[in-house]
């Protein structure tokens, strides 16, 4: 039992570490920025000149201390919404993020419903 | 029940049709809008000869400020060059030239075959200070007011209508 719970507090404990220790990765910062002058790329994908230069800001942003949120919000600000696949929430872009739920729950409500009727 | 579900198909196909509609008429291209009427972003530039560098201060001098981004290897940037060149005789304008990610040589051709229009000129050889402006692509310039607020950003090269349009706000 001693065993278990000193395991336990170790997992525990060492999870703390882990998301302390955990830095921005530019990786996958540069997959989920949009490249503006290519068809369809991410940051990631493209070895254009725009691509180039984002993922020179992208390293400055990140060796400033900058968190990745930080770093979507002030490409926005630069570019628009456009340039990340993720875009943030808000008014214009709430039925993209409300809508699937809305479906989920009338979805599962319509099977509910009908499930009942043909019992 | 039968209602309902014809009902809720209806919504759907409707819903769907709605959707293409809009994001078929959307232009995604890169949209301005998001800069305008926002303040300058702070930022330090090393002048062309590198003697020293600007800031957002040095350029709120006059009412209004056109920053350029520009560079020799940039076809379309010897287009708008003449206007550019009839812009620097206005009064109220200030020109700031940003030379994008080009070689000090060939900008230096450039300019004493067309005529340096700039009040400031300087560069910014791996484009890092052009991404604080939302540049994606040469040639770019922005309208500033004398409070550092973004009028207006024209996004390729400066057309005669553009040149009117300026005129037209700056006097």
């Amino acid at each position: 039992m001693k065993l278990n719970l000193f395991i336990f507090i170790l997992i525990f404990f060492s999870q703390f570490t882990f998301a302390a220790e955990k830095t921005v990765d530019p990786n996958q910062i540069h997959k989920n920025l949009r490249c503006l002058v290519c068809q369809g790329q991410s940051i990631s994908d493209s070895n254009s000149d725009f691509a180039q230069t984002i993922k020179l800001v992208v390293k400055d942003l990140i060796d400033e201390g900058k968190t990745e949120e930080e770093i979507y919000s002030f490409m926005s600000d630069k570019y628009g919404d456009w340039i990340v696949f993720r875009p943030e929430f808000n008014i214009q872009n709430s039925l993209l993020w409300i809508l699937p739920y809305i479906v989920l729950i009338f979805g599962g409500f319509f099977i509910f419903s009908f499930l009942k009727k043909r019992r | 029940m039968q209602k309902i579900i014809k009902i809720l198909i209806l919504f759907i196909f409707l819903f769907v049709i709605g959707i293409f509609y809009i994001s078929l008429k959307r232009d995604t291209n890169y949209d301005t809008s998001s800069l305008i009427n926002k303040i300058t972003p702070e930022f330090k530039i090393i002048s062309f000869d590198e003697s020293n560098f600007y800031t957002r201060d040095d350029i709120k001098k006059n009412n209004y400020i056109l920053i350029n981004f520009w560079s020799s290897w940039c076809t379309p940037c010897r287009i708008e060059h003449p206007i550019l060149m009839k812009l620097s005789q206005t009064k109220n304008l200030t020109m700031l030239g940003i030379n994008f990610k080009d070689k000090n040589t060939q900008a230096i051709k450039f300019l004493s075959e067309l005529g340096n229009p700039y009040d400031l000129l300087a560069k910014d050889k791996n484009g890092k200070q052009s991404v604080k402006f939302g540049v994606y692509g040469i040639p770019e310039s922005i309208l500033i007011n004398k409070d550092l607020i973004i009028i207006q950003k024209f996004v390729g090269p400066l057309s005669f209508e553009d040149y009117n349009n300026i005129i037209k706000i700056i006097e």
